[in-house]
């Protein structure tokens, strides 16, 4: 599902990472960020993608992924081993996010995370009003089949960045259409945020 | 084999095709085996398909799992005998012959044309048999460059087989880095597990148990044919899982009823027996000892895969499949692990198949997706990639 917003995270996204950098992109799907990437930027790619179907569009497309869940993919990998690790829109779908936001920090220099907002405005009024769990643009699931295991807030992510002590080098608040400027926990749809833990070391 | 007066050829064969043999070494410089042994004269039996490129960058060498040999594609003049690789080599296949040029080599210790255990010692003209040295999976791959060498090619661009040929393809990396541009290692391990090494040794026992066997040298009597059938039982049980076996066989009579004695009166029992007595006509019982014993001497964990200090720019592509437990797919992970401490450019992928071990030989079209494109990308650049468009 090619949807407006997903263009836009891919689009912010496409513009952070630099010229010829490294980047691991964990949950890559059919490569559709890492490929643009790849071709216009010369990064050295490496997905990470458990959907086989998947897989076999990525490797049609010439990128390099390894079968395997986010949780279990990370640990190998020495320590900066890539200049950006992407965490987009697969972070809500991670039991254990906080070993594989560790992880990532640890093996990327820089980490992008993105994630659909809990707290954006409709779901709060779907939820107050109708007294059902949200189904938005970013979060289009219903109860009984979402993949995401985790439901989280902008405001939640910062704080449990703070906890961690985790520097927010970036953070891209996402409508529909355009980004968002004003109260972003409540109108944006989904964030993108640039981690790295380069000030500190213990999370 | 049926004998044909027309050999059936279409399209996406690469038609009929020859064995060739190269010899080398000799009584000055000898072939030095990994165990310390050194012998002159060896031949290694191979088959190539396709045309070597001008600058010679375009040549694939195809790699056989234990009962395997040179024949990977196409048929021999006047046989019905479609190479063991036939699906995925050939025009527009996996390994495409109208691109590349495929080499399938034959390993030393073999008995299908390459010098092993079954050879003449010239110097006492009777079989080696087992004063034929030990060999290892390294000095497959070590015989296997002699070839290359021969051929000219400074720098393959893939280096693929299955299990056993898998193994070698990981010993290539390990032994000639420079010298593999890409790697495809499928259904196949660093090293054997304790589980592998106690099959391959219930498979040599039952074939030393076999009293036609004589120490080795039984060549003048012929094969140990029951300890070698047996030997080839086991194996295939290993290679088929337990889902493919319920499909293909589920507890189905070859009569109507049981027979109430020891006749095989399942179809199973009837497959087994069937693929044994047929091994013990085309595979010697002393290559067969030597290879599983190389493979089980394989051991290119805890680093040995890439050569320490420095990079190693081969591409690798890995292939497993969730039904294979005879070489499941947590020792494929073990691969994909060490490239990742190295960052080794690969791509890994579990397929889904029912067929176990064999899925390496039967699973045609998601292997060759994989295959095709990356070879397309290891041969062309990340340029090619925009063909594809997104």
């Amino acid at each position: 599902m090619e949807t407006e917003e997903t263009t836009l995270d891919h689009r912010i996204i496409y513009s952070i990472v630099e010229n010829g950098s490294r980047v691991l992109d964990l949950g890559c799907g059919e490569g559709e960020l890492l490929y643009p990437l790849v071709r216009d930027k010369h990064v050295r790619a490496q997905g990470i993608e458990l959907d086989e179907k998947a897989i076999r569009e990525c490797v049609k497309k010439g990128l390099s992924v390894y079968h395997d869940d986010i949780e279990n993919s990370l640990r190998e990998f020495p320590d900066h081993s890539f200049d950006y690790v992407i965490l987009n829109q697969s972070m809500q779908q991670v039991k254990k996010v906080d070993d594989v936001i560790h992880e990532a920090l640890r093996i990327g220099r820089k980490v992008i995370v993105g994630f659909p907002n809990f707290a954006f405005i409709r779901s709060r009024l779907m939820l107050f009003f109708q007294g059902k769990a949200p189904i938005t643009g970013s979060l289009p699931y219903c109860w009984f089949d979402t993949p995401n295991v985790r439901f989280l807030s902008i405001t939640d992510f910062k704080g449990f960045c703070e906890g961690k002590n985790i520097r927010i080098v970036e953070a891209h608040y996402l409508g529909e259409k355009e980004k968002i400027r004003f109260w972003p926990n409540l109108l944006a749809l989904n964030a993108v945020f640039v981690l790295t833990n380069d000030s500190c070391g213990k999370i | 084999m049926k004998i044909l007066k027309q050999e059936k050829i279409d399209h996406s064969s690469v038609g009929v095709v020859e064995t060739k043999h190269y010899t080398f070494a000799g009584p000055g410089n000898k072939f030095q085996f990994e165990n310390g042994d050194a012998l002159g004269s060896i031949t290694l039996a191979y088959e190539t398909y396709g045309a070597l490129n001008g600058d010679k960058s375009n040549a694939i060498l195809i790699l056989h799992a234990l009962s395997g040999d040179a024949h990977a594609a196409g048929v021999h003049k006047g046989l019905d005998d479609q190479g063991w690789w036939d699906d995925l080599i050939g025009p527009g296949k996996a390994f495409d012959t109208n691109r590349y040029f495929i080499i399938c080599s034959n390993v030393i210790g073999g008995c299908k044309g390459s010098t092993g255990p079954s050879s003449i010692n010239p110097e006492t003209g009777k079989p080696y048999a087992l004063t034929f040295p030990f060999i290892t999976v390294a000095d497959m791959v070590h015989a296997q460059r002699h070839l290359i060498d021969h051929l000219g090619i400074d720098r393959l661009l893939c280096v693929a087989g299955g299990s056993m040929g898998g193994m070698q393809v990981l010993q290539w990396v390990s032994s000639y880095p420079e010298r593999v541009k890409s790697a495809i290692p499928i259904a196949t391990a660093l090293k054997h597990s304790p589980q592998q090494i106690a099959f391959n040794e219930v498979i040599r026992q039952s074939i030393m148990a076999d009293p036609a066997w004589r120490e080795g040298n039984y060549y003048e009597h012929g094969q140990p044919e029951k300890g070698l059938s047996v030997a080839r039982m086991i194996g295939h049980i290993t290679f088929m899982s337990d889902q493919s076996m319920e499909e293909k066989f589920s507890r189905r009579l070859k009569n109507d009823s049981f027979s109430f004695g020891l006749d095989a009166d399942f179809e199973v029992e009837g497959y087994l027996r069937y693929r044994g007595a047929n091994f013990v006509k085309r595979f010697d019982a002393n290559s067969y000892l030597y290879i599983t014993k190389a493979m089980d001497y394989l051991d290119l964990s805890g680093g040995k895969l890439l050569p320490p200090g420095r990079d190693v720019d081969t591409r690798f592509l890995i292939i497993s499949f969730k039904t294979d437990w005879l070489y499941p797919p947590y020792q494929s992970q073990e691969i994909v692990r060490a490239l990742k401490r190295r960052h080794v450019d690969a791509t890994y992928c579990e397929l889904t198949s029912t067929y176990g071990h064999d899925a390496f030989l039967i699973e045609v079209e998601e292997q060759t997706t994989l295959i095709k494109h990356f070879l397309d990308k290891t041969f062309n650049g990340y340029l090619v990639a925009d063909h594809h468009g997104n």
